[in-house]
C-alpha cells in the first residue's frame, strides 16, 4: 500500500504545503497511515486571502443557494461514506463509532442545510422607533471566520463547527484536528465537489500550538471559533483576538451528537447585526 | 437645477452699471435671539458624593475625592468620591450579594416594576437631570433636553417590560441572569450609556456595578438618588466613581462575570486582553469613523441636515459620528456651499442657553486633541473651513469645522477625532464609494442620502457597519439595537438583541 | 447657466421654462425635523419685541371677503397705519391687500402712508378662468392703483404637468404687471406633495414672479412651517443661480404672534439678513397683527392682554 500524502485545500485547490514540512499519521499500534502537510503560517496566509476573495459573493449568495450547496454537501458525504468510515477507523474509530460519526455528519449537513433560509427570520427583527421611521436589524455575515476544529469528534466535531459558519454566509479557514487529518482533507474533497465556490472553506492540517497564535493574531480575520478545553489555548485564544477585536466563540462540547451540539444560536454566533433607518413619509 | 434649460429668449449677460454681485448669504443678522438660559433653580446638587454602594452613599476608602468641573465655565461643580480597588470589591460584593439574596429569585414581573418605576422617576425628574447633564458634560441643553434623557428613561421603560417576557426573545431556550456586571461608561451621553447599560442588565435578573466616566458623574449619581427613591433592593445597583484604575479594577475583578464597556476601541482591546483568561462574557461599543455618503439625486437640503446632524450633533462627541463625508462629485459644490451656510447658523456657547447648537467640548484634554487634528489636517493639506461664530472666553469650545479636498490617506480620515470636525471626500461611482466606506477599521455606523430605493439597499447592504441610516441620521431609540462590526466592538445594545450579552442561553 | 444669469435685481421674463427633473426633490421627514428644530428657538425679551415688530412690518393686511365693502377696506386701511396708537414707536403694516374692485378705495386710503396695495387677481382663489381673463383682471387691478398682485397658478395645469403653460402663465401675468410686483400663490394645500411645492417655486420664480407665496387661504392647509421651509430654500437656490432675490409670502393660518416669530426663526436661519425686510418678506394675514400687538404690551407691562383692548378692523 503506497503511503498517501494529504494536501491542503486553499482557494478551491489542493496545494502541498508552501514549508514541505510532513507529519506522518499512525495508527495506535505504531503503523504509519499517510503524510499529512504541517501546514505554516504562510499556508494559512493564503487561506486568509482566499477566504477573503471568496466572502463578498458568498456572502450575497441567496440563503436558498447556500442552503442547496449545503445539501449537495450531505449527498456528497453520503455518498462517499464507506471512504470516511474507513479513513476514521484508520484514525482511531471503531467500526460502530466510524459509522455513527459518519452519519451523524450527513445528518447535521442536512440540519443545517434547512436553517440556511430560516435563521435569519429567527434573529431579525422590525423594531418599533417613536419616531417616523422604518427600522429593521438583521443578520449578515461577520466575514472571514478562522476556526479550529475540536480534537475529538472526528468528521462530526470538525462539521458541527463549520456548517454553522458557512451557512451564515461566513467564510473560514479551519484547522483540522490534529488526531484526524484524513477526514478533514477527504471532507475537502467533498467540498469541492459540491459547487461551493473556491476559497469559502479552506482546510489545513498542522500542528495547533504553532498555528493558534497567527490564526488568533490575523487582522484580516473577523471571528474566531476556537474548540477545545485547554484553558491556556482558550486564553491566548482570546488574548489575541483583541488585536482587531476579534469575534472569539469558544466550543467545548464533550458530546458532539447530544441535541445542544447543533443549535441556530451557533450560526448567530458568527453573525452580525445591522439594524437599517430609513424616513417614513407622515 | 436648470442646467439643461433653454436657451432662448434674451440673454443680456450683465449691465454695465451693475457690477456682477456677490452672490452669499449674510447670516450675521440683526436679529438675533436673547440669551435664554434654562433655570438651574430645581437642580439640587451635593458639594460632595461618595460611593453609591449596596444601596447607601459611602465615603471611599480611599478618602480620595476629586473635582468634577463644568467644561463650560471651568468651574467646579462638585467632588466626587474616587473608588479604590477596595472600593470595587466593596461593589462587587454587594451586587454578589444582591443577585444571589433577592434579584436572581425575584419573580420577574415585579423586577419589571422596579425597572418602570426607575423609568417614571427620571421622567418626573426629566429637567433637572437635562440640567445637570448640561452642566457637568457641556452638551446643550436642547439635546439633554430632547435626546438624552428621554431615550434613558425610554430604555428602562423598554428593558422594564421584557423582564418577564424573556422566553419569547430566545425560543427553545431557557434565559438565565449572567451574575455581576460590571459597566463602563463614557463621558459623551452618561445618563443615556448608563440606561444603556443598567435596564438590560437588571431586566435579566443580573446585578450591576456602574463606573461611569471621571469627567461626568453627576448624572449616574442623580441614578443613584432614583434608584435609591425607586426602593431597588440594596446592591442591585451599585455606583462607583473614579477614573481609568477604578475601571481596570473593575475589570479585573474575579467575581466579576460580564463587562460592558463604551468607550474607545484602544481602551476596549486592553480590556479584551485583561479578561482573556477568565470566562467574563464582554460587549464592547468602541470607536468608529463612519461614512456619510450622499449622492446627486438625494434631497439635497435634508441631506445637508443630516450632514450636520451626523458631525456636529452632541459637538461629534459621538462614536457614530458621520465624520466622514463622501459627497457625489457632481454635486459636491453644491453641498459644500449649503453645509457652510447652514454652519453659519449654528450657535456655539452656553450649554445651558435653550438655543444653543454646539455646547462645550467635554474636557481640556478633548479640546487639545480635537486642535491637534485641525492642525493636522492643516498640514496635510486639506483645506479648513470654520464657522465664524463668536466663543465664550472661557470654557472649552471648537467651532464647527470643515475640511474639504481631504484624500483616504489623511489622518483627518483616518482616525476618530471625537469633536466637531468634518472631513469631506468626493467620488464619481457607487463601487468607489462602498470601497472607500468601508476602508477603515471601524464598522459602526453609516449613512446614505439617495431618492433611488434600490441604491439605498445596495448600499446599506454593502456597508460593512451595524447601524446604517438612509435619509437620515444619528437616530436612536431604545428598541433599535445599536453596536458596531470589526473594531467598533461586539455585541449589540437596545432592542430584542440588547438582551442576549446579559444572559447564559440553557 | 452663467450665459443666463439674469442681473438686474427686478425680476425678468426667465429664458425659458426651467428643467423640473433637475430639481433636488424633498424628505418630507427631514423636513418636518428642520422644522421643528426652529420650533425649539426661545425667542424671549428683547429678540421677542423685535422680532414681533419686525412681524408687524412684514404683514400684508387682508380682506378678502365676498362681503368687502367700501366702508371696510376703508377702516382696514386705518387700521393698517394706525395698529395701535397706545404703543409707541410701532411700524406700520407692509400692505393692504384687497380684491381687485376695492383697490381703488385702499388706494385713496394709503396715499403718502408707505403702505403699499396689493390685489388678488387672475380669478382668486381658484385660478379657474381662461388666460385672457385672467389678464384682463390683472390690468384692471393695477390700472386701479395696486402696487402688488397676488396670482394663483393654474394647479389642474401643473397637476397634468402643463408645466408650460403655467409658465407663460406667469410670465404673462408678470407682463401684465407692468411696474407692480408680482406674487405667485402656489396654493400648496393643493400641491399635494413637497416635491410639487418646490417644483412650482422654481417655475414660479424663472416666469418672473417677485415673491412666491403659500396660499390663498381659502384652502386647508393654508401656509405651514414644512412648505415655506421648501419655499424659502427654493428663493435661495434661485439666488444662488441667477443672482437674484425673490421674495417670500407665507399666507393664511397664521394668526399668532408665536408661530409667526417660528416663520421669522426660519427665515434668519434660511436666508438670513438679506431678506429679513418687508422688501421680501410678508405675512399674510387679517388676524395677526393685534395678536402680535397683544404680545408686544405684554411684554411691556406684563400682564397678559385682552382682545377687547385692541381694534378689531
Amino acid at each position: 500500500m503506497i503511503l498517501k500524502t494529504y494536501k491542503l485545500y486553499i482557494g478551491g485547490k489542493f496545494p502541498r504545503t508552501e514549508s514541505g514540512r510532513y507529519d506522518i499519521l499512525k495508527t495506535s499500534r505504531g503503523a504509519a497511515v499517510a503524510n499529512i502537510c504541517r501546514g505554516s503560517r504562510k499556508d494559512f496566509r493564503e487561506a486568509v486571502v482566499a477566504a477573503r476573495s471568496a466572502a463578498e459573493k458568498w456572502g450575497a449568495a441567496s440563503a436558498f443557494l447556500r442552503g442547496q450547496i449545503l445539501y449537495r454537501m450531505a449527498e456528497m458525504l453520503q455518498g462517499r461514506a464507506s471512504q470516511f468510515v474507513q479513513e476514521l477507523e484508520l484514525q482511531g474509530f471503531t467500526l460502530r463509532a466510524a459509522s455513527r460519526n459518519t452519519e451523524a455528519s450527513i445528518d447535521r449537513l442536512v440540519y443545517y442545510a434547512g436553517w440556511a433560509d430560516k435563521f435569519q427570520q429567527m434573529f431579525s427583527s422590525v423594531n418599533p422607533v417613536s419616531s417616523s421611521h422604518f427600522n429593521f436589524s438583521m443578520c449578515e455575515p461577520t466575514g472571514v471566520v478562522a476556526v479550529l476544529a475540536p480534537g475529538e469528534g472526528g468528521l462530526l466535531g470538525l462539521v458541527s463547527c463549520l456548517a454553522p459558519v458557512i451557512v451564515g454566509g461566513n467564510t473560514c479557514t479551519l484547522l483540522a484536528s490534529q488526531s484526524t487529518p484524513l477526514t478533514a482533507i477527504t471532507f475537502a474533497e467533498v467540498l469541492h465537489g459540491s459547487d461551493l465556490p473556491a476559497g469559502v472553506v479552506n482546510i489545513l492540517t498542522g500542528r495547533r500550538d504553532e498555528l493558534l497564535e497567527p490564526f488568533s493574531t490575523h487582522m484580516d480575520v473577523n471571528a474566531i471559533v476556537y474548540c477545545g478545553s485547554d484553558s491556556k489555548e482558550r486564553q491566548e485564544t482570546r488574548f489575541n483576538a483583541a488585536g482587531n477585536v476579534k469575534r472569539t466563540v469558544c466550543r467545548h462540547l464533550r458530546d458532539w451528537y447530544s441535541p445542544d451540539a447543533q443549535s441556530p444560536y451557533m450560526i448567530a454566533d458568527t453573525q452580525e447585526i445591522k439594524t437599517t433607518w430609513h424616513p417614513i413619509d407622515t | 437645477m436648470g442646467k439643461t434649460r433653454r436657451k432662448t429668449g434674451t440673454t443680456t449677460p450683465r449691465k454695465s452699471r451693475s457690477p456682477r454681485p456677490v452672490r452669499k448669504l449674510k447670516f450675521a443678522t440683526d436679529w438675533t435671539y436673547s440669551a435664554a438660559p434654562e433655570s438651574t433653580d430645581h437642580v439640587r446638587l451635593e458639594s460632595r458624593y461618595g460611593l453609591f454602594i449596596d444601596g447607601k452613599f459611602s465615603e471611599p476608602r480611599s478618602g480620595r475625592y476629586f473635582a468634577t468641573i463644568s467644561p463650560s465655565t471651568e468651574k467646579k461643580i462638585a467632588d466626587v468620591a474616587d473608588a479604590s480597588t477596595a472600593d470595587v470589591g466593596r461593589a462587587v460584593k454587594a451586587a454578589r450579594r444582591a443577585f444571589d439574596g433577592t434579584w436572581s429569585k425575584m419573580k420577574p414581573s415585579e423586577r419589571g416594576k422596579y425597572i418602570f418605576r426607575i423609568a417614571r422617576i427620571i421622567q418626573e425628574r426629566a429637567r433637572e437631570f437635562a440640567v445637570v447633564e448640561s452642566m457637568d458634560g457641556g452638551k446643550p441643553i436642547r439635546e439633554s433636553r430632547d435626546v438624552d434623557i428621554p431615550l434613558a428613561a425610554g430604555h428602562f421603560f423598554y428593558y422594564a417590560g421584557w423582564a418577564d417576557k424573556l422566553p419569547y426573545a430566545f425560543p427553545c431556550r431557557d434565559p438565565k441572569p449572567v451574575g455581576v456586571a460590571g459597566q463602563i461608561i463614557p463621558w459623551n451621553f452618561p445618563l443615556l450609556m448608563a440606561a444603556w447599560k443598567i435596564a438590560p442588565a437588571l431586566a435579566t435578573g443580573n446585578t450591576v456595578v456602574l463606573k461611569p466616566a471621571e469627567t461626568t458623574p453627576l448624572t449616574a449619581l442623580k441614578l443613584a438618588e432614583v434608584i435609591q427613591e425607586a426602593d431597588l433592593p440594596p446592591g442591585v445597583v451599585n455606583i462607583i466613581t473614579g477614573a481609568g484604575e477604578t475601571g481596570a479594577a473593575l475589570v479585573n475583578h474575579p467575581d466579576v462575570d460580564k463587562i460592558a464597556f463604551t468607550g474607545s476601541t484602544e481602551v476596549g482591546k486592553i480590556i479584551q486582553k485583561a479578561i482573556a483568561g477568565s470566562k467574563k462574557k464582554f460587549t464592547l461599543e468602541l470607536g468608529g469613523k463612519a461614512a456619510n455618503i450622499v449622492f446627486e439625486d438625494a434631497a439635497i437640503d435634508q441631506a445637508v441636515e443630516g450632514i450636520v446632524n451626523g458631525i456636529f450633533f452632541n459637538q461629534g462627541h459621538v462614536c457614530c459620528a458621520g465624520s466622514r463625508l463622501f459627497v457625489q462629485e457632481s454635486v459636491a459644490d453644491d453641498v459644500v456651499r449649503r453645509l457652510k451656510d447652514r454652519m453659519e447658523t449654528l450657535i456655539v456657547g452656553d450649554p445651558l442657553d435653550k438655543n444653543t447648537d454646539i455646547g462645550a467640548i467635554n474636557s481640556k484634554p478633548q479640546l487639545e486633541k480635537i486642535r491637534e487634528y485641525i492642525q493636522i489636517g492643516q498640514d496635510e493639506g486639506a483645506e479648513i473651513y470654520q464657522s465664524s461664530c463668536p466663543l465664550p472666553a472661557k470654557g472649552y469650545w471648537c467651532r464647527p469645522t470643515l475640511f474639504t479636498k481631504a484624500s483616504q490617506s489623511h489622518r483627518i480620515v483616518q482616525e476618530e477625532i471625537f469633536g466637531p470636525v468634518l472631513a469631506v471626500q468626493t467620488f464619481r461611482t457607487v463601487e468607489e464609494v462602498i470601497e472607500k466606506a468601508n476602508n477603515t477599521p471601524y464598522g459602526l455606523s453609516g449613512g446614505v442620502w439617495t431618492d433611488k430605493g434600490a441604491k439605498i439597499f445596495k448600499i446599506t447592504g454593502k456597508l460593512r457597519a451595524g447601524v446604517v441610516w438612509a435619509n437620515t441620521f444619528n437616530m436612536f431609540d431604545p428598541s433599535s439595537p445599536f453596536g458596531g462590526y470589526k473594531e467598533s466592538g461586539v455585541g449589540r445594545e437596545g432592542g430584542l438583541h440588547g438582551l442576549l450579552p446579559y444572559v447564559n442561553l440553557s | 447657466m452663467s450665459s443666463l444669469q439674469t442681473l438686474s435685481m427686478t425680476a425678468t421674463p426667465s429664458a425659458g421654462v426651467p428643467d423640473l427633473s433637475r430639481v433636488p426633490c424633498v424628505d418630507a421627514v427631514g423636513i418636518e425635523e428642520r422644522c421643528s428644530r426652529f420650533q425649539t428657538r426661545s425667542i424671549k425679551k428683547e429678540s421677542k419685541v423685535a422680532g414681533l415688530k419686525h412681524v408687524l412690518s412684514m404683514i400684508d393686511l387682508t380682506t378678502l371677503e365676498g362681503q368687502d365693502t367700501p366702508g371696510k377696506v376703508r377702516q382696514l386701511c386705518y387700521k393698517a397705519q394706525h395698529l395701535h396708537d397706545a404703543l409707541p414707536r410701532i411700524p406700520h403694516v407692509a400692505a393692504v391687500c384687497v380684491y381687485p374692485t376695492l383697490v381703488r378705495v385702499a388706494h385713496k386710503e394709503l396715499e403718502g402712508s408707505g403702505i403699499k396695495v396689493a390685489s388678488v387677481a387672475t380669478a382668486f382663489p381658484s385660478g379657474q378662468a381662461s388666460k385672457k381673463v385672467k389678464i384682463t383682471d390683472t390690468k384692471f387691478a393695477v390700472s386701479e392703483g395696486a402696487d402688488e398682485v397676488d396670482m394663483v397658478i393654474s394647479r389642474g395645469e401643473f397637476h397634468r404637468g402643463e408645466y408650460t403653460y403655467v409658465f407663460d402663465e406667469i410670465a404673462e401675468v408678470k407682463q401684465a404687471c407692468g411696474a407692480a410686483h408680482l406674487k405667485v400663490i402656489l396654493e400648496t394645500g393643493e400641491l399635494s406633495t413637497l416635491d410639487n411645492v418646490r417644483r412650482a417655486s422654481v417655475l414660479a420664480m424663472h416666469a418672473g414672479a417677485d415673491f412666491i407665496k403659500t396660499s390663498t387661504g381659502k384652502i386647508e392647509p393654508a401656509a405651514t412651517l414644512q412648505v415655506a421651509l421648501v419655499m424659502l430654500q427654493a428663493i435661495r437656490d434661485f439666488y444662488y443661480e441667477t443672482g437674484r432675490m425673490v421674495g417670500m409670502k407665507p399666507a393664511g393660518g397664521i394668526s399668532r404672534a408665536k408661530l409667526a416669530l417660528h416663520y421669522l426663526v426660519m427665515l434668519r436661519e434660511t436666508l438670513g439678513q438679506q431678506w429679513m425686510t418687508p422688501r421680501w418678506y410678508r405675512f399674510g394675514a387679517s388676524r395677526l397683527a393685534n395678536d402680535v400687538l397683544m404680545q408686544i404690551v405684554k411684554e411691556q407691562t406684563g400682564r397678559y392682554q385682552s382682545l377687547d383692548y385692541f381694534s378689531k378692523d
